[in-house]
């Protein structure tokens, strides 16, 4: 019994310095030492986390099940306490259950996974549409019911300003307003890039011929960041996303500034700098 | 009559077989080529082990510091991938333990095709000079090498990579790909029609078993890979369109044709060592194994299931709702032959008697540590939830689980569980425990803060990294350190017991060991089996 208890104040404080090491993550970053997700910034990436939280448990369960089973047989039947091996093979009553048992696991892990994977793909009516186009290596992207074109680039070692994260940061932001449903359209000129914010829950590949789309709502406002996923060369690895949510007063105003300077065709700089 | 008799004597000398270039290079005997096989995973695995290294000593910290050139950093990568899976896993399970174990096991003299046998080896020989050879030529603008992942995908392996070092890579994989899909005709006719008299399929060993499976999934999935590869090398150089989607072609069906091949592959690659882990289980618990049909036909449904899963890779990349939806339940049920087995082998263990050298510690730590891989498998099969881990850590962490601790701790503990039997030396059982947990130690230290780093959201093919990454990246480098200080020990207990010349016993494993290989002498005459044994 004091086995027992012991063994679940081990696990409650394993789970819950895995728990509270994501509390203190950054919010739209990762910060040192992270063992678990980044702080959900929308619904969806909040069912993302509650759905993992629940596979995470069924798996640690039967991983140490699986060891323990093993340290057991180590230590009953090693061949100094258990000289005369058994002959048996069969066994008809375990075999069934160590088959039927596992399907039930994952069918309850079925059902909520199917639940997550129809409300990525369930749509909400648009507040705002955005175009992401992956180039190598920079984003591209236009508000096309509001004309703003813009690039994306990554802000370069020697150019970060304080408080710009190193390889997350760009020379410009996709700005889009707190609470709105916004749908990302996905495109590219050259190879396969991938747009991901890993605080929305968002990852799609961005494929050249096709123009794929995905959605996020923003809870709060901030600074979040991604990185192209998936390998496009070189500079794979330089070429972030960041999105600063905003309210909806400042969303309007940033449009006003931006919209003028921003709309000429084949412009590759904002004249204003974001704020 | 007397010309072919001089021929005869001049090729074979009086102990009974050839010598130099006639006995290597024109090799028609299994257990030679086998051996030939080893020394090219070996050389394969030291390659592929080194480049991981210095991907790993560039990552340790933030920044660029080895590599100039990110890259220079890819090619690393895609080249690490391509040598451990087809020029260390495959010619160690396959072509090394199942050339020299199959025909032995089944009571035959060699294999169906023995001088196909030879061509599969040098084929592959062959396959690894061109690879090799691509890293010195120019591939993406500004670099030498292929850098696309071992995936390579298009357009990045086609437009994006004008260079010849990609056509390099392809034709490395068409002899590869031969190579295997000739040796899995030579199994699959050696096993179904050269089992000794007595030896129906339900008697013979698992590994044989698990070695036809296998063979099987060679010979439907890599001719895919062909039709694929060759698409690729038209589309650059042919002027066909393929993947090119502004001329009506479209990338993603290079992923279906290539995942529809990768796919199978990875069974390809752990298949074999389910084999080699019930062989070892059942032999130092002294005890059959538990449940022989369930193993076999768990090993069946593996693999046919396998070739329906493919576009759980392609989860992110565009393809429909309904789709993902079916891949996840397709994905799910392989789960479930899975652990038939992992229990089975601790039901075998279950009321056995233990005993702990070597092969039994490596199969042990298989079991523990291809359970952790596979659990996060069934984590990623989940589509919403591989919204998050696609492309990140959480997956190089589930791979290396499976293939790195998996497939590699199977193909050490059939090292050690047959070296008596091949080499007629014993090797030094502390050497081999030492190897054991450097290893054991060395992988999970690497390995196992990967799955932070992918939650954590760090992506995956990157020279470089944001600095919060910092500290589990530390880790995982001195992990890799750790695992390399194992291979060294590796080596220095296989020249030991080359110099050592302990001769072994036809049978060091004792009464557990009832497979027909044990009832040859160590190591086995060049020709064996040439009385067919009667099986009971």
């Amino acid at each position: 019994m004091a086995f027992f208890d012991r063994t679940l104040k081990i696990f409650a404080s394993v789970t819950s310095l895995v728990w509270s090491t994501s509390a203190f993550a950054g919010d739209g970053q990762p910060s040192p030492w992270q063992m678990g997700f980044q702080k959900a910034n929308s619904p969806i990436m909040e069912q993302i986390t509650s759905f993992h939280d629940f596979v995470n448990i069924i798996i640690v369960v039967i991983a140490l099940f699986v060891l323990g089973l093993l340290v057991y047989v180590m230590v009953r039947f090693n061949e100094r306490r258990n000289p005369t091996p058994s002959r048996t093979t069969h066994n008809t009553p375990i075999e069934i259950a160590w088959t039927v048992i596992p399907i039930l696991i994952l069918v309850a892990i079925a059902i909520p996974s199917f639940r997550l994977l129809f409300a990525q793909y369930d749509f909400p009516k648009a507040d705002l549409t955005i175009t992401a186009t992956g180039h190598q290596w920079y984003w591209t992207y236009d508000y096309p019911d509001h004309g703003v074109h813009f690039d994306s680039l990554m802000v370069q070692e020697a150019d970060l300003k304080e408080g710009q994260p190193r390889l997350l940061a760009t020379d410009h932001d996709v700005v889009v307003p707190v609470n709105k449903n916004v749908i990302v359209q996905l495109k590219s000129t050259d190879v396969i890039h991938d747009w991901a914010v890993p605080s929305f829950g968002v990852k799609l590949d961005a494929v050249p011929g096709r123009l794929q789309k995905t959605w996020f709502r923003a809870e709060r406002t901030g600074m979040f960041y991604g990185q192209c996923s998936e390998l496009c060369g070189r500079n794979h690895a330089f070429m972030p996303i960041s999105v600063r949510v905003v309210t909806d007063e400042e969303f309007a105003e940033w449009l006003a500034k931006t919209k003028p300077a921003a709309s000429i065709e084949g412009a590759g700089k904002v004249a204003t700098a974001q704020d | 009559m007397a010309k072919k008799t001089a021929h005869a004597e001049t090729a074979h000398a009086h102990d009974g077989h050839p010598y130099g270039l006639t006995r290597w290079l024109f090799s028609t005997n299994h257990k030679d080529i086998g051996t030939m096989y080893l020394i090219l995973a070996m050389i394969g695995g030291i390659v592929g082990g080194l480049l991981s290294i210095g991907m790993r000593a560039e990552l340790m910290q933030p920044g660029m510091q080895i590599f100039n050139n990110p890259e220079m950093f890819n090619v690393f990568v895609t080249a690490h991938g391509l040598i451990m899976v087809f020029f260390m896993v495959m010619p160690s399970t396959m072509g090394g333990f199942g050339n020299w174990m199959v025909p032995l096991m089944i009571g035959a003299p060699d294999m169906a095709f023995p001088r196909m046998n030879n061509i599969s080896f040098w084929l592959l020989a062959a396959a690894f000079t061109l690879l090799v050879t691509s890293l010195f030529v120019p591939g993406p603008p500004g670099t030498n090498g292929v850098a696309g992942g071992w995936t390579i995908y298009a357009p990045l392996s086609t437009s994006g990579t004008p260079g010849p070092a990609m056509d390099f890579g392809i034709l490395a994989l068409h002899l590869a790909g031969a190579s295997s899909i000739l040796g899995a005709i030579n199994f699959i006719t050696t096993i179904f029609n050269m089992r000794a008299p007595g030896m129906t399929l339900h008697k013979m060993p698992l590994f044989v078993w698990s070695v036809l499976i296998t063979a099987f999934l060679l010979l439907l999935s890599l001719p895919v890979l062909a039709g694929a590869i060759t698409m690729l090398l038209t589309d650059r150089n042919f002027g066909t369109a393929f993947f090119d989607s502004a001329h009506g072609g479209d990338p993603v069906l290079w992923q279906h044709l290539f995942w529809f091949f990768g796919h199978p592959e990875v069974y390809i690659l752990i298949v074999p060592g389910f084999g080699i882990v019930s062989q070892i289980v059942a032999t130092f618990s002294k005890k059959p194994i538990f449940g022989y049909l369930g193993m076999a036909y768990a090993m069946v449904a593996i693999g046919v299931i396998g070739f329906v899963v493919w576009a759980h890779h392609m989860y992110a990349a565009g393809i429909n709702v309904n789709t993902q939806a079916y891949f996840v339940f397709a994905t799910m049920v392989i789960a479930v032959p899975t652990g038939i087995k992992i229990f089975s082998w601790i039901a075998t263990m279950w009321g056995g008697s233990l005993s702990f050298k070597a092969p039994m510690l490596w199969a042990l730590g298989f079991i523990f540590l291809f359970t952790v891989g596979g659990v996060t498998g069934v984590v990623l099969s989940n589509a919403g939830v591989d919204r998050s881990f696609h492309d990140t850590y959480y997956v190089v962490a589930h791979f290396h689980y499976t293939m790195s601790i998996g497939a590699l701790f199977s193909i050490f503990a059939a090292w050690y569980y047959w070296f008596p039997k091949m080499w007629g030396y014993m090797y030094n059982e502390a050497l081999a425990k030492l190897h054991f947990w450097l290893m054991f130690i060395g992988v999970n230290v690497t390995f196992f803060p990967q799955h932070f780093l992918g939650l954590a959201g760090m992506p995956r093919r990157y020279a470089d990294y944001p600095d919060a990454f910092a500290g589990w990246n530390m880790v995982s480098s001195i992990g890799s350190y750790i695992s390399f200080a194992g291979l060294i020990v590796f080596f220095v207990g296989l020249i030991y017991a080359f110099s050592r010349k302990q001769h072994a016993a036809a049978n060091p494993w004792g009464v557990g060991a009832t497979t027909l290989e044990w009832t040859l002498p160590s190591p086995p005459p060049f020709h064996t089996w040439e009385t067919l044994p009667r099986v009971k």
